[in-house]
């Protein structure tokens, strides 16, 4: 309770010396550079110069932040990965050695690829469908809500509620996990689903899916209602069919956003690391690069070495889609 | 647009949906029905049979002989195996292994002489000629079908015991001023690269854009180095609640910048300039008009940073720590996940505890969500 009145009084305290920095800032630059007073040429230069120098107050905080907390630990990640496990010492491309010949980084490579072909693609899939579906109903709402609402959930809170999906009890006793017990009722043989390698890195992507889906539907589903009537009209009078008005009408129109939602989902999945974590903690072949990078932050008091140099794979993987959305946004601001 | 509404093909259309919503609610429902069920009952039969009475097999101990009254020159033991959860036994056992050796009302005899009688509504009774001895209480294994019985006890368990409400405080704690921060920070800088001119800014701007993808794995390493550096030079602790603040902030901020500038951008320029003319200063203007009206992208982005760094586990882990003091929700469940897997009563309270602050936000500011999400994603003024 107590940190709570301290985390209380730093917020205020921080909104505060937020609101002198700004305000203070901004006075001290006018008490420099007064806009009236002299004569009016002084005046003007004043003007200009303080306009020169106000954008950088208005950036400054934040610049700081994104240099000290972004920036920077890029290029310091980069040195890192070419360091031993302290940081200190040079060691040239041993770390990168040490990975590529490492069983468990390999698996880790090969199950990240596996995550980045399934879930962005079934995410999509089942988001264009769901909106394209619920587009027609009346309750239509209703169910988008609901198919919305694991995005509210943690990573780890999934990793629960999907736990207890595939619970695993002997086969003489009753299944209490749904999956289990559905497999029973048709006459199978009860599993434990996570602790079968390969086939477990599958259940482990469901609950991506599962969470993901809801994202892909809502920005679908807008870029669906952004299509314009009359052409749909238009395709119908043409005498198009239902298929034929959706894989070759709407799919193109929106396929700018097909891409960004796939793209959006695809960094996510790079990054997933809670629920491997929480589910199987990379054991029985699961593992994949985030988990196995944190394991090696902390491994035997940590290696900054080779955690770097993982995070480093990871980075890579990022950087096409991240010239690819640069590219866009400054395309998209000569368009303004 | 295709189909008139009683058309099959309308049918299959509201069939699948449904299929869909209730592939995608039922495990959501399947952990808050089951953190409401009695734990004796969870563990033994499926959640979706909640409602109807199960059979257990359950193994009682009888209180031992200090329990023991004297009457009529006998010594009685009696008590009831189904304690007061009501119910019925169809059979018992005095060894776990055969739950249904005698049938309700019937006797059998024990050591030295002594008789154990169990009743079908649980009602038991131990009956010795001599005084008993020993220090443990008999065993009694029977069947019994239980009626449902839904109980709060999993979350006051969890509550207390388990370390989830201090870690509920610690998540309030982190969340709160993680998101208010960033705001504060990333609102004045979205004006700048929307209203200002200024060489460097269409750089600051591409930059902005590429750090939201930069993986948090990258930052990792380094800040820890600076915050264990930092904490040995002034001799304080290196994982601070304000450093997680800090942390979560700078990770924020390329989104709020982009999220809250993007929308800044899409103002009328006429209000701008007309303040302009009147005199206003860069400062006056964002505080008075523009802060005012970014107030939709600034509540969106506030739920996003919400979300985020209360579902959030490896910035906690990190920059917090895993001691027992400093857990925070997620961090908790992970280790619960661990040290209880088998404890579902546990599991599922706490889970929900998790989720339920989430979940809340979520329905009740759902509008702000998805305008922050197509704000975000699909590109817009």
């Amino acid at each position: 309770m107590q940190q709570l009145l301290y985390a209380i009084f730093t917020m205020v305290a921080g909104v505060i010396g937020c609101a002198i920095y700004f305000f203070g800032s901004n006075f001290i630059l006018d008490m420099i550079f007064p806009s009236n007073g002299g004569d009016a040429a002084k005046a003007g230069r004043n003007i200009r110069r303080a306009n020169m120098i106000r954008p950088w107050l208005f950036l400054g905080p934040a610049l700081i932040a994104l240099v000290l907390y972004l920036v920077y630990p890029v290029f310091d990640s980069i040195r890192l990965s070419f360091s031993d496990r302290t940081g200190t010492h040079f060691v040239g491309l041993s770390n990168y050695i040490w990975m590529f010949g490492d069983a468990q980084f390999r698996e880790s490579i090969l199950n990240n690829l596996m995550w980045l072909l399934v879930v962005p693609a079934a995410a999509t899939f089942f988001g264009l469908l769901i909106a394209v579906l619920t587009d027609r109903i009346w309750w239509g709402n209703i169910a988008k809500s609901l198919i919305f609402m694991p995005m509210a959930i943690s990573f780890v809170g999934a990793a629960v509620i999907w736990k207890f999906v595939y619970d695993y009890r002997d086969a003489a006793t009753a299944q209490i996990g749904i999956l289990n017990a559905i497999v029973v009722w048709f006459g199978g043989e009860p599993h434990a689903w996570i602790t079968i390698p390969f086939w477990n890195n599958f259940f482990l992507m469901a609950i991506l899916v599962w969470i993901q889906t809801g994202f892909a539907m809502v920005i679908l589903s807008a870029a669906l209602r952004g299509i314009p009537e009359e052409t749909i009209e238009a395709a119908v009078i043409d005498g198009a069919n239902g298929f034929q008005i959706f894989f070759k009408i709407m799919v193109p129109q929106i396929w700018g956003t097909i891409a960004v939602v796939w793209t959006t989902i695809t960094i996510l999945v790079l990054k997933v690391f809670d629920v491997v974590l929480a589910m199987t903690n990379g054991q029985w072949q699961s593992q994949v690069l985030a988990n196995l990078m944190f394991d090696w932050m902390f491994r035997g008091g940590g290696d900054f070495g080779r955690g770097a140099a993982i995070a480093i794979v990871i980075m890579v993987l990022v950087i096409p889609i991240m010239i690819w959305n640069i590219r866009n946004a400054r395309k998209e601001m000569e368009g303004h | 647009m295709t189909g008139t509404k009683n058309s099959p093909l309308m049918w299959v259309v509201h069939l699948s949906v449904l299929l869909i919503v209730v592939l995608w609610t039922l495990p959501t429902a399947g952990l808050l029905i089951s953190s409401l069920r009695d734990k004796n009952q969870l563990a033994s039969s499926g959640w979706w049979t909640a409602l109807s009475t199960s059979t257990q097999n359950v193994v009682f101990r009888a209180p031992g002989p200090e329990a023991q009254v004297e009457t009529d020159g006998k010594f009685v033991i009696a008590g009831n195996v189904l304690g007061n959860r009501g119910g019925q036994v169809s059979a018992w056992g005095t060894t776990p292994t055969k739950p249904s050796e005698f049938q309700p009302g019937q006797s059998s005899t024990l050591r030295e002489g002594s008789t154990l009688t169990v009743q079908s509504d649980g009602a038991f009774e131990i009956v010795s000629p001599t005084k008993l001895e020993g220090n443990r209480g008999q065993r009694i294994a029977f069947v019994a079908s239980i009626p449902p019985r839904f109980t709060l006890d999993n979350y006051r368990e969890v509550l207390s015991a388990q370390g989830i409400g201090s870690s509920f405080i610690n998540s309030l704690t982190v969340a709160i001023p993680s998101t208010v921060i960033p705001i504060l920070v990333a609102a004045f800088a979205a004006y700048a690269l929307a209203w200002m001119k200024f060489p460097g800014r269409a750089l600051i701007i591409a930059m902005v854009v590429g750090l939201l993808v930069v993986p948090l794995q990258m930052s990792l390493i380094p800040l820890l180095k600076i915050y264990n550096g930092v904490g040995e030079i002034f001799g304080v602790p290196s994982k601070t609640y304000l450093g997680i603040w800090l942390a979560h902030t700078g990770f924020g901020l390329p989104l709020a910048i982009y999220l809250l500038r993007n929308y800044m951008a899409g103002l009328p320029r006429e209000i701008m300039e007309s303040a302009r003319v009147d005199g206003a200063t860069d400062f006056e203007i964002f505080l008075k008009i523009v802060l005012p009206l970014s107030f939709p992208a600034l509540a969106s982005f506030a739920i996003f940073q919400f979300l985020w760094t209360w579902n959030d586990l490896l910035v906690a882990m990190v920059f917090l720590g895993a001691g027992n003091e400093e857990l925070v929700l997620t961090g908790r469940l992970v280790n619960l996940l661990g040290s209880r897997g088998g404890n579902w009563e546990i599991l599922t309270a706490s889970a929900f505890i998790t989720i339920v602050v989430p979940l809340l936000v979520f329905f009740t500011l759902q509008r702000f969500l998805v305008r922050g999400l197509l704000a975000g994603s699909v590109k817009g003024g």
